[in-house]
């Protein structure tokens, strides 16, 4: 990491470490995404082979993958989303509770891919607001590694986390200790 | 299979003389029959397929085709049907497969299936206007309202055509290089020649 959020030498402060409370709560958040996996296409399988023992997601605290959106952190929209089915993706999206991050997982879902006909949205990001891309068709289970850590990266970068905006209104998180 | 039985009962019926397997014209009106008498007679136990087809140029535009196999003499047997009126008699009474071939038909090409128990689309949403595989339909689509209201709403989204040339396999500038692959212009139909 390139940027030090923690001061701590051991020297000085003894069994205290000093930081920003954004930088905490940023850390914890990026090293515990619980994905919600959205899979709706031959993506899928490679999100599969990425939760699997060769490739390993739980290296990154992303092995918890929850089929509830109540309990999920980062919608990983893998496949093909088609006007049918976009409706349930935003009613997923909608459901999840804040902070939340979404993550368009292939070429089908980042633009509707080769899929350009009537049925198919062209690109999830019309309903649902994308943090990351991932191309490929399928893109390996490397490139969804790789596109998590930058998910990682952008979640440990975010400015003022405990206070976000959410449908036009501000939610403050309190930290009570 | 006993072909003499079947045109000699069914006088409407025509040997089409498939080289595949044999294939029958059947009238709308003796389709249960003649589907229950090579069923209940012939062994014709197992519905393979049913699709629904566009015949352009022809007096009854649209058509149902049958495919029947019989598990013990292992042979097929292809029926078709006009839809005359867009309306072919559903055989999901006979053979309960049929059931989602002929929401299928029905989704992509209008054709409605007389007494069929649950007569919805099934790949289209429910409110869709269109029949998507009818030849003047553009593969591109036409615009219609989000199927959800409230998404719609909340996200400013419409079903929206999405044509082949603007796309992202179609190359804008002509080729770039010979060895780019690009998509085929489909600006171009059989009934609009390419330039």
């Amino acid at each position: 990491m390139v940027k030090s959020d923690f001061g701590y030498n051991s020297k000085v402060e003894g069994e205290v470490i000093v930081t920003r409370a954004d930088a905490v709560v940023n850390w914890v958040r990026s090293n515990s995404v619980w994905p919600m996996p959205m899979g709706l296409a031959c993506c899928a399988i490679e999100l599969m082979a990425a939760g699997g023992s060769r490739f390993d997601i739980s290296r990154f605290g992303m092995e918890v993958m929850r089929f509830s959106p109540r309990q999920a952190d980062c919608m990983i929209v893998a496949g093909t989303v088609t006007y049918k089915m976009a409706e349930v993706v935003r009613r997923i999206y909608d459901q999840m509770a804040e902070p939340k991050w979404v993550v368009a997982m292939g070429a089908c879902a980042s633009t509707g891919g080769m899929y350009r006909s009537y049925a198919t949205l062209q690109g999830v990001d019309n309903i649902v607001p994308v943090d990351i891309y991932i191309s490929g068709c399928p893109p390996r289970p490397e490139a969804l590694l790789d596109g998590m850590m930058l998910l990682q990266e952008k979640i440990r970068n975010e400015g003022g986390s405990l206070r976000r905006t959410f449908r036009g209104r501000t939610v403050e998180t309190k930290i009570v200790s | 299979m006993d072909a003499a039985a079947l045109t000699s009962r069914f006088p409407a019926t025509q040997d089409l003389a498939g080289k595949d397997m044999p294939t029958y014209r059947v009238a709308g009106s003796d389709l249960l029959a003649v589907v229950s008498a090579l069923r209940d007679e012939q062994g014709f136990d197992l519905l393979a397929d049913l699709c629904g087809l566009e015949l352009q140029g022809r007096p009854v535009r649209f058509g149902v085709v049958i495919h029947l196999l019989s598990t013990t003499h292992k042979e097929y047997v292809r029926l078709h049907v006009d839809a005359v009126n867009d309306r072919v008699p559903s055989v999901s009474s006979l053979h309960p497969g049929a059931n989602w071939h002929e929401r299928e038909a029905f989704d992509m090409f209008g054709i409605v299936f007389e007494g069929h128990p649950d007569p919805r689309r099934i790949l289209m949403w429910d409110s869709y206007p269109y029949h998507p595989l009818r030849k003047d339909f553009p593969l591109a689509g036409i615009e219609v309202p989000f199927p959800a209201a409230d998404v719609a709403e909340v996200t400013g989204q419409k079903v929206e055509p999405a044509p082949m040339m603007g796309g992202p396999f179609v190359s804008h500038g002509g080729k770039l290089s010979e060895g780019e692959p690009s998509a085929l212009d489909q600006s171009w139909t059989e009934e609009k020649p390419k330039a």
